[in-house]
């Protein structure tokens, strides 16, 4: 910085360790909840890990909770695996190949295509849950893992931040590949894709917490339980009707439900933050 | 618009190089959003035996009826409360981050991860916190007086769901404020400096006016993200209550197609939706593309 | 061993008034390096890329080893390319590099490692076969370059300004390194250039290209000493040869020379004498060590002369310089066609 204000500086950091803590707070009373017998939680939250840990977690994974008429969240978690890497995985490989059709070829229809694409940004699932609901039914897609996931893997920000970066490979390599012999498909896959990697881990990680986090989606799509996933599911746990809510289950099931994108976005923060900027771009 | 200089040649591989794609666009995206189109001029009898055009119909008795105005507003004032809270919070943690330049990266880690949480899990944390038997919130608000209740408070039940959602979106909005900060150069707040600004000055005159842009860009972002983004924040925790008080629209579209088996008019409140959308993306297009042109 | 031939070839871009090349015929000889040298936008490199198969032929025909190859996919005409940033696969080693095209021929792979270890050691790149290009020195990747052209044994070489990325002593010394690998390897090659000096260092064959036609095809010397035309006169040569009206130098134009001639004397063929023809006014003198050029004016003449001469000359500003110029040091153009006269 550019002058020393030693106070200043003790300032920053104390609002900065007080903000961590603030957002750390939720998840670590949540936490705390977990490890508590629910008669516990109920008397009043202590503000210290309890003992109950293991019982609470091997519950709610492998039994679940009856009572909610949910099933175990091991099965949740699941399909919430399931569903977020075929998410993933969908969005990548058709944004992939469309951004390389768009890019690299010329051919008639092309400007149609790139718009139709295009388009889906301003069609959000939620400005059209009925009729796509209607379209899924007849298409005999509703509880099933393809129902969860296709319908939402067409990404118009994938293919544009693919366009982009496709457009900043230089000619002269695909001249190079040419000559060397290599074809579309074959320039495509030895070269293209591995170049672009790092653009492909980034995108990874911000469309997997995208699909890990469908909520009204899998709400539309699932009436059979075994298709649950836990983001969408743990509500069932908590409007539980009548009973009293088993929070330290629930508050279980939601670490359970955050932890694998929270781990995914530190592990792979570099990327995260990379990738978010440039879709952003 | 632009392709290669350099291009391969081939009849049928573009084709199928774009047809998934395509074909998932045409069948989850535009045949719906077409059919809501389509079904918002009509209107279904009781049993869903006869229907008929009814021209704009439903959207007149939309804006006649003081239930979706309602919403309308909650959810513009939701929006509102998100975008503003969760945008001025993170810019004043972005700008602590960024003048610690050393640690930012640490500070970067501890503060992003929020983004992470799904909305309807980040409602169902702050939903237990604010439980109003036992939610450790609840509690310490009753002992500052306050008889915290949002079962049975409007209001109450509104500043849960801001929390909830902002808490979440600051994350996002400190990534782009610090990433924005960063981006001016050093020499400018330095120039200042000897110019004889402390460092409030510095922020008021050098780099906020500098960071405009990036204000601009995520008031745009954030009220995207509150309108649309946080229905399982309120199916979750609210379910619209108490009374209607915290139904923001896509709630309303939600219940009215699957409770209350409207579908004129909740195609309609689609498309009016859509066109919310549409006006946000052409709005953030054209901040875009004047951001190119620097 | 193979010759390219190129006849009455045509390039013309859909959209684009005038044609980049009106119609072009080449002959190169097998073995040899010929050098396509002229300004940028001449249509040296668009004519390159039509021989190596990245740019369509308009019209004409083109052949390699007397085949036809309009038709014919890069891949499928036996050449093999030097591009002037190299194009390097970032993501593959060395080997990868030189192997890629090898690989997608299908030949098999003690070949390959045969062939790719041959031209390393040739190259020097041996011990930096397993590097990514981005750990390697500009002249490294310049090899690498270099290196997957050989592997392929084709019967051409097309190198697109190839050391215009590297500085300007590394470019001498690989210039001298591409002479050699190409004497040695005997492949007929062309190489694509706007420096006239790489052009003149390095070619058997040069041909000076301006607007799409071509100006002069000769040997370097006979390109250096018979320009065939005012623009060939001016591109090779440096510093450039100076041209002037008769009037200005009387004593030198032959009795024949037309009213609209132009007389052309390259600066090293100034030669001082006390009483030739040419007096200078001395305006500046640049000192290069073994010779110094001076650059003066003519009485009634608005752009300096030059003249290179040995630094032992005496010369300074301010001063009048007379100069005389040998016979054969005198060229003759038409004014108005730009053609060599005699």
């Amino acid at each position: 910085m550019v002058e020393r204000r030693p106070l200043l500086t003790f300032t920053q950091h104390a609002v900065l360790i007080v903000g961590a803590a603030i957002f750390v707070f939720p998840i670590y009373l949540a936490f705390v909840a977990s490890t508590h017998t629910g008669t516990e939680v109920n008397r009043g939250l202590p503000l210290l890990p309890g003992d109950q840990m293991q019982e609470n977690y091997a519950i709610v994974l492998g039994e679940g909770l009856s009572t909610a008429g949910a099933p175990p969240i091991g099965l949740m978690l699941m399909n919430s695996t399931i569903m977020a890497l075929a998410i993933t995985l969908g969005k990548l490989a058709i944004s992939l190949l469309s951004s390389f059709a768009i890019v690299y070829f010329k051919f008639p229809f092309r400007v149609l295509a790139f718009w139709t694409i295009f388009i889906t940004l301003m069609l959000p699932v939620e400005v059209r849950i009925l009729p796509t609901y209607e379209v899924v039914a007849q298409l005999g897609m509703l509880n099933s893992y393809a129902g969860l996931s296709i319908p939402l893997i067409a990404s118009a920000t994938a293919t544009f931040l693919f366009r982009q970066f496709f457009m900043t490979v230089p000619d002269e390599l695909t001249e190079a590949a040419r000559i060397d012999g290599a074809g579309p498909m074959k320039f495509f896959r030895d070269i293209l894709v591995p170049l672009s990697r790092t653009n492909i881990a980034a995108l990874f990680v911000i469309l997997f917490i995208y699909g890990w986090n469908q909520y009204l989606w899998p709400l539309l799509v699932t009436t059979d339980e075994s298709y649950y996933t836990v983001v969408m599911g743990i509500q069932r746990l908590a409007n539980s009707g009548d009973q009293l809510p088993q929070w330290n289950l629930i508050m279980a099931t939601a670490i359970l439900a955050l932890l694998p994108p929270v781990i995914v976005i530190i592990v792979m923060q570099r990327l995260f933050v990379r990738g978010l900027v440039e879709v952003e771009k | 618009m632009r392709t290669k200089k350099v291009t391969f040649r081939h009849r049928w591989l573009p084709y199928a190089l774009v047809a998934p794609q395509i074909v998932i666009t045409l069948v989850f995206f535009i045949w719906p959003a077409s059919q809501a189109l389509y079904q918002s001029v009509l209107r279904q009898d009781a049993f869903g035996l006869r229907t008929e055009f009814v021209g704009l119909a439903n959207f007149a008795r939309l804006f006649a009826d003081p239930l979706y105005l309602e919403s309308f507003f909650t959810t513009v004032w939701f929006s509102a409360l998100v975008a503003g809270s969760s945008m001025l919070v993170a810019l004043v943690l972005a700008v602590m981050a960024d003048r610690v330049i050393r640690q930012a990266t640490t500070y970067r880690t501890l503060l992003i991860w929020p983004y992470a949480v799904a909305p309807a899990i980040a409602g169902v944390l702050w939903w237990f916190l604010f439980n109003p038997t036992i939610g450790i919130l609840a509690y310490a608000l009753e002992a500052l007086g306050y008889d915290w209740n949002h079962y049975q408070d409007g209001t109450d039940a509104m500043t849960m769901i801001v929390i909830a959602a902002a808490w979440r979106q600051v994350a996002y909005n400190f990534l782009f404020f610090l990433a924005g900060l960063q981006a001016i150069p050093k020499s400018l707040t330095e120039a200042a400096a000897i110019d004889g600004a402390g460092p409030v000055k510095r922020f008021v005159t050098i780099q906020l006016p500098l960071l405009s842009p990036t204000v601009f860009f995520l008031i745009v972002v954030n009220v995207v993200y509150a309108f649309f983004e946080t229905f399982g924040i309120v199916h979750a925790t609210t379910a619209g209550g108490p009374g209607n008080d915290t139904v923001i629209l896509v709630y309303k579209v939600w219940r009215d197609a699957f409770e209350g088996l409207n579908l004129g008019s909740s195609a309609a409140q689609s498309v009016i939706l859509m066109a919310i959308v549409i006006a946000l993306t052409a709005i953030q297009f054209r901040y875009i593309e004047r951001r190119v042109e620097y | 061993m193979s010759d390219i031939s190129l006849r009455d070839v045509r390039k013309v871009y859909s959209g684009a008034e005038a044609p980049t090349i009106p119609g072009l015929s080449l002959e190169i000889v097998s073995g040899e390096l010929c050098v396509l040298v002229g300004p940028s936008g001449c249509g040296k490199s668009t004519l390159l890329r039509m021989v190596a198969g990245l740019e369509e032929v308009s019209d004409g025909e083109i052949a390699i080893a007397g085949r036809r190859v309009n038709d014919l996919e890069p891949a499928e005409r036996d050449i093999s390319m030097v591009f002037q940033n190299y194009a390097l696969y970032p993501h593959m080693t060395v080997f990868n590099n030189m192997a890629y095209g090898l690989k997608n021929r299908g030949m098999p792979k003690d070949e390959i490692r045969r062939r790719v270890d041959e031209a390393a050691v040739m190259l020097g790149l041996d011990g930096f076969l397993a590097r990514r290009p981005r750990e390697l020195s500009g002249g490294q990747r310049q090899r690498v370059a270099m290196g997957r052209a050989i592997v392929r044994e084709p019967a051409a070489f097309l190198f697109d300004e190839p050391l215009s990325n590297l500085d300007a002593k590394l470019r001498v010394k690989t210039r001298v390194e591409i002479r050699d690998l190409q004497q040695r390897l005997r492949t007929t090659s062309i190489y694509v250039t706007h420096d006239q000096q790489e052009a003149m260092t390095l070619a058997d064959k040069l041909v000076v290209m301006n607007a799409g036609q071509i100006e002069q095809i000769g040997t370097p010397i006979e390109v250096y000493e018979r320009p065939a035309s005012l623009f060939v006169a001016g591109f090779i040569g440096s510093p450039p040869m100076n041209l002037l009206p008769p009037s200005a130098v009387p004593s030198l134009a032959p009795a024949s020379a037309p009213e609209h001639a132009l007389i052309g004397i390259r600066p090293e063929s100034m030669v001082p004498a006390d009483d030739g023809p040419i007096a200078l006014d001395v305006r500046v003198v640049e000192r290069l060590g073994a010779t110094s050029t001076i650059h003066g004016r003519l009485p009634g003449l608005e752009s300096d002369v030059i003249a290179s001469v040995p630094s032992t000359v005496p010369a300074d500003p301010g001063r009048t310089m007379r100069f005389s110029s040998p016979g054969d040091g005198v060229h003759l153009f038409d004014g108005r066609t730009g053609r060599r006269l005699g």
